[in-house]
């Protein structure tokens, strides 16, 4: 492919969809405004793709709750949380490395790489640099009071990811999936994404997570039944399905890994709530009796594999397996799997009403 | 652990076994996708670069600038190494590579060409950025920069005590290999028995 490209403005009215995104483009106190597209033609096929560069200026956005100074400390508050994500791994996780070092015989290649695995979390933080050059994909989980502005969080969250790639806490990682380009801001259709769950309560919580993408491509999403398996629709068909997702991924997903899953849903629900289980903390336990035994099962039978940490071998596949269950149609019966691999970068913080950080929540 | 400094000739190479944990002190050149693409294709190496006894490094390194005017890795650890499996052999081959650093291990083909010419793929650990990029005491030169972007490019390194891991040595075994089977009839084994109880 040979690739050329243009810019060129154009007048949009608010409400319309943008012809290259799909999305609706909106903006506050405003009927129409200017987009920029970057027009790129091959050459050869004189195939053209668009790549919209509008990008909402945020201080336009001075008739919201976080008008004025609380705007700016949002988005200070979100790249600080970025920055903390990507450079610290959460407590719980490094406990988990660290017995799994115990664990593994000394002197061997497994424990060899988990020593440097240590050396690497502690390094990161000392330096807060990202624990992975890899800084993935971005998620935010946000629970927020009903009275919380969507819109304009989502313009700080933007913002604040174009902010944090800039200073390096964030590596220039998404890429247009028609053209090739990574204009580097790490800001574009699906990046960040950002989950909204509104509650009946006063706290605003965000969360983060950043999943690389050698985990992300060992996941895997199951229907059952699975002949080939001889994977049944109950639960002892979830745990042959889940237990092969381990045995497929090996040592690839960077392991020694934690897994999502999910049990039903829709093809896209499921992995989204396969995701979100990575929100759980790895000591606890699960509710629900039945799945809580399948997680203390999975993670004790994943580590009689011998797979090991990079898959060299070893004690240590899984540090923590997390599983979640959704309705589903009668006529289907997914179960989805979503790896992560050892620099698991989760965090969180309470915001209070001025958008500053109250505290941690990891 | 076992020192391997330059020149890494082939005597040095056959000597390693899979399991061997090393510590590679020399020179060292990224490749991703497209460097790959393009000397299978017949692309010609850069003036001023030799292969032959060298090391490859599946790697897109974090490069920055620095304040006397040459360049400065932030992070540099391995990518995932089969992408290039279609073009490896070949390449090991025709430039007589003696050692590809990676991470996930290769297939079969890269296997055989490793044995036929005295090659190792040696695993670094995916993941550590900052301990790999501690590792990295200088960059010497960077080729097709302009071509291929920063990530893409091949960077000259100069690496001292560089961990990796031989996982496929040129005696034809493969850990991976031997990893993938061994917990295959694991599992086999204990699907056959009940579940954990908590
Ligand atoms: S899988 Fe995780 S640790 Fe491995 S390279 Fe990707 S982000 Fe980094």
């Amino acid at each position: 492919m040979r690739l050329r490209a243009e810019s060129q403005s154009a007048r949009f009215n608010v409400g319309r969809q943008c012809p290259n995104l799909g999305a609706r483009l909106y903006e506050p106190q405003r009927s129409s405004f200017k987009i920029k597209l970057l027009r790129v033609t091959d050459s050869r096929s004189d195939r053209k793709f668009g790549h919209c560069l509008w990008e909402p200026r945020v201080d336009r956005f001075r008739a919201n709750p976080y008008g004025g100074k609380a705007m700016s400390t949002l988005q200070d508050s979100l790249i600080e949380l970025i920055r903390r994500t990507s450079a610290e791994i959460p407590d719980d996780v490094q406990r988990a490395i660290l017995l799994a070092l115990e664990q593994e015989k000394q002197g061997t290649i497994a424990a060899s790489a988990l020593q440097i695995i240590e050396r690497n979390v502690e390094l990161a933080r000392r330096k807060s640099q990202p624990i992975c050059q890899d800084t993935g994909s971005i998620l935010f989980y946000v629970q927020h009071p009903l009275s919380h502005d969507p819109i304009a969080f989502e313009e700080s969250a933007r913002g604040a990811v174009r902010i944090a790639t800039r200073k390096g806490y964030l590596r220039q990682n998404s890429v247009d999936s028609l053209t090739g380009v990574n204009d580097g801001t790490n800001v574009g259709p699906g990046s960040p994404t950002i989950h909204f769950h509104p509650h009946r309560a006063p706290e605003l919580d965000v969360r983060l997570i950043l999943k690389g993408g050698g985990c992300e491509n060992v996941g895997a999403q199951y229907s059952l039944p699975n002949e080939k398996l001889q994977a049944n629709r109950d639960l002892d068909g979830c745990r042959k399905v889940i237990l092969d997702a381990v045995l497929q991924a090996q040592g690839k997903g960077c392991g020694p890994g934690i897994l999502g899953v999910c049990i039903g849903g829709d093809r896209a629900t499921s992995y989204e709530f396969s995701k979100r289980q990575f929100l759980r903390t790895l000591p606890d336990r699960n509710p629900v009796p039945e799945l809580d035994r399948l997680e203390q099962d999975i993670v004790k039978t994943a580590n009689e594999l011998g797979i090991g940490p990079m898959g060299f071998g070893g004690k240590t596949t899984l540090l923590g397996a997390k599983i979640g269950a959704l309705n589903r149609l009668p006529a289907s019966y997914f179960v989805s799997v979503s790896y992560m691999c050892w620099a698991f970068r989760r965090q969180g913080a309470r915001l209070g009403p001025g958008g500053e950080i109250e505290r941690w929540l990891y | 652990m076992i020192a391997l400094n330059r020149p890494f000739t082939e005597e040095k190479i056959r000597a390693l076994k899979v399991g061997d944990e090393v510590a590679l002190t020399g020179v060292v050149f990224t490749a991703r996708d497209a460097v790959h693409g393009y000397l299978h294709d017949g692309g010609a190496l850069p003036p001023g670069v030799d292969l032959r006894d060298g090391i490859l490094y599946h790697c897109g390194p974090v490069v920055l600038p620095d304040e006397r005017g040459g360049w400065k890795v932030t992070a540099a650890g391995p990518t995932t190494s089969i992408r290039e499996e279609p073009y490896q052999g070949a390449i090991i081959r025709r430039f007589g590579v003696r050692g590809v650093i990676g991470k996930g291990g290769m297939g079969e083909r890269t296997l055989a060409a490793c044995q036929a010419g005295g090659c190792v793929y040696l695993h670094a650990v995916g993941g550590a950025a900052q301990v790999l990029a501690e590792a990295i005491v200088a960059v010497r030169n960077v080729y097709f920069l302009k071509e291929f972007g920063s990530p893409e490019a091949m960077w000259e390194l100069e690496v001292r005590d560089f961990p990796v891991v031989v996982t496929m040595d040129a005696h034809g075994r493969s850990l991976h290999q031997e990893v993938l089977a061994a917990s295959r009839t694991a599992l086999a084994e204990r699907l056959k028995e009940p579940a954990h109880s908590a």
